[in-house]
């Protein structure tokens, strides 16, 4: 038999979170809750497993294709899962001013990955402007924001990560 | 002309111990323009916006009381006000300030438009990636419940108010008021076709008004100073102060609240703004509204950074971002960069924008890494054209804007140097060698 998608406690938290989520909207419009709840899933598998997906589309009276749709429209949702840290590097222009793609190249030899690679540990992404272009360079690890970064302060960072 | 003195608005407790809480916010006279407000009939209210010459901050700089009176008064649907801080567009940075620093006064703004408009639910659509933003609103949103200023009565008044904040996944289109619509309606962001306008089918096909964080943090003044004040601080045809971001090789990046007369010279060089470059550093090129509006060159950077003097200059003020490129920048690789942005962000949805942003980008590459061959700046050119012709500023062959934003500085970047571009083909190489944004940081 599968393994069941939630233990009881990630069921009763998603239970409750659906709940107050489709309380934001009008009763007959609650396929736009499709963002916060995949969001939810998210938050507590670390990815968007099929049967989640279809778990969510069925709560929110739409079809398992159609949160496929959203969810794979969207770069922050993970179709697949990810490393244990996200890191997402912003090269755009601000940064690169500021030394970004030096600074990739330094994260790539010292995680051992190219951009868009991923292992167990870490998922290595250039993504698009993360607006700190005034505190550039910058760059997000899951959900966490480090801005004006410099190599010591980098490297400071990631020895920390458990 | 500024008749009345510039003082900071927006940003005046920014830095400032506890500015985001509730309390502090009404020790400096928080929710006083909502009581003044709710003591008027809504068309009054909209009447008092558009004589504070208030125009929207997120980069169109439609004038808001407009904008607002656009709304059905006898519609027997529901109203919705959206609020748009998906702030995304490289250089742009200034909303997740105010989200940090002042929620308060983004929400007391919204409370007004919602009364005025007759909106008894605001959403608040953030950007994916703004957490901590998200966060501190939710919590001054909770406050304000808390405090009967959203709820059943808001107050006091008979008059009932919900507010949500909504996240994005990682989207810049969905900044895009009609993308941010479906975005919102729990659907992919493709922008709709206009007409018609949200303020007539908007949200869940109701009247919506989407409106700026910076917008409606704007609002509250107009009613505790009065409309004629908030006008005199700015130009003829445009209210209050701004928020411009500045970025790139300057000494002193950030967001600066400046007189609407301000000039890109001034916030640049100005000892309150950005102090210069850094030392042997010249201007060579500005971006002076976002990562799409074309360039300004050094010798033109006299002019004000308000709506209709940038435009003069066959430019936009946009959202106030600014970007600052030496002379040690290489205009290839910095056009590649801001070409890929539009590439991975495109939505699809339109043919010369799906295919043309990923080939802008594909023949920017080639070019940077020396593989260029004679040709190929005017197939560029062509490309971008094939997106949206230049000039006009305006929609070009797509449904929503990002074509234009993806085509504009394309076209203004070959426009002021090209010679640039034809060096790389030439030499079968990049002129700046491995270092195209000179020496900045530690990272060189």
């Amino acid at each position: 038999m599968a393994e069941p998608l939630f233990t009881p406690e990630e069921q009763k938290k998603f239970d409750a979170e659906i709940a107050e989520i489709l309380s934001h909207y009008p009763a007959d419009r609650k396929s736009a809750a499709m963002l916060p709840a995949l969001r939810l899933l998210q938050e507590l598998k670390g990815w968007l497993p099929p049967e989640g997906l279809k778990l969510v589309a069925s709560r929110l009276g739409v079809t398992p294709e159609r949160a496929y749709e959203v969810a794979s429209f969207y770069v922050m949702y993970h179709l697949k899962k990810p490393g244990k840290y996200v890191v997402d590097v912003c090269t755009n222009l601000s940064c690169a001013l500021w030394g970004a793609e030096k600074m990739l190249a330094y994260l790539e030899q010292k995680l051992g990955l190219k951009a868009g690679e991923a292992n167990e540990r870490f998922t290595l992404r250039e993504t698009e402007c993360l607006a700190s272009c005034g505190t550039a360079p910058c760059l997000q690890i899951n959900e966490d924001h480090h801005e004006s970064l410099t190599k010591a302060k980098l490297d400071a960072i990631f020895d920390k990560l458990s | 002309m500024a008749t009345t003195a510039f003082e900071p608005l927006i940003s005046a407790a920014w830095g400032k111990p506890n500015s985001w809480k509730l309390d502090e916010y009404k020790k400096r006279g928080g929710y006083k323009g909502l009581e003044k407000a709710l003591e008027m009939a809504p068309a009054q209210i909209i009447d008092e916006v558009k004589k504070s010459n208030l125009r929207g901050r997120g980069g169109a700089g439609f004038p808001t009381g407009l904008k607002w009176s656009f709304v059905p008064k006898d519609s027997p649907k529901p109203k919705y006000l959206a609020v748009n801080g998906d702030e995304s567009e490289p250089g742009t940075f200034k909303d997740r300030y105010i989200l940090e620093h002042d929620p308060h006064m983004m929400l007391e703004g919204i409370a007004i438009a919602s009364y005025a408009l007759g909106v008894h639910t605001c959403y608040v659509y953030l950007r994916g990636e703004f957490k901590f933003q998200a966060e501190r609103t939710n919590a001054a949103i909770r406050e304000a419940y808390a405090a009967g200023i959203f709820g059943k009565k808001v107050l006091g008044k008979d008059y009932q108010l919900d507010c949500y904040v909504v996240r994005g996944a990682g989207a810049y289109i969905c900044g895009e008021e009609t993308a941010l619509l479906e975005s919102l309606e729990g659907k992919k962001g493709w922008p709709r076709l206009k007409p018609p306008f949200p303020a007539v089918v908007g949200l869940f096909g109701s009247p919506t008004v989407v409106n700026n964080v910076e917008t409606l943090a704007s609002v509250p003044h107009i009613f505790t100073r009065g409309p004629a004040w908030y006008a005199g601080l700015g130009t003829d045809k445009s209210g209050g102060t701004r928020l411009v971001c500045l970025s790139g090789t300057v000494n002193r990046p950030g967001v600066y609240e400046v007189p609407l007369e301000a000039t890109f010279n001034q916030l640049i060089f100005d000892d309150k703004y950005g102090r210069g470059l850094p030392a042997g550093r010249k201007v060579k090129a500005v971006i002076p509204g976002g990562s799409s509006a074309p360039i300004l060159s050094p010798d033109e950077l006299d002019v004000a950074m308000e709506f209709e003097a940038v435009k003069v200059k066959q430019t936009m003020a946009g959202s106030g971002g600014v970007i600052v490129m030496d002379d040690t920048t290489c205009m290839v690789r910095s056009l590649w960069r801001v070409a890929r942005f539009y590439a991975e962000e495109s939505c699809g949805q339109c043919t010369p924008c799906r295919e043309g942003t990923p080939w802008q980008t594909r023949l920017l590459r080639k070019l940077e890494e020396g593989r260029g061959e004679p040709g190929d700046v005017e197939i560029l050119s062509n490309v971008a054209s094939s997106i949206a012709p230049y000039p006009p500023i305006g929609l070009g062959n797509t449904i929503c804007a990002l074509g234009d934003a993806a085509a504009l500085p394309t076209h203004s970047f070959l426009m002021r140097f090209r010679d640039e571009f034809e060096a790389h083909i030439r030499e079968h190489r990049c002129p700046f060698g491995d270092k195209p944004w000179g020496a900045f940081g530690d990272w060189s």
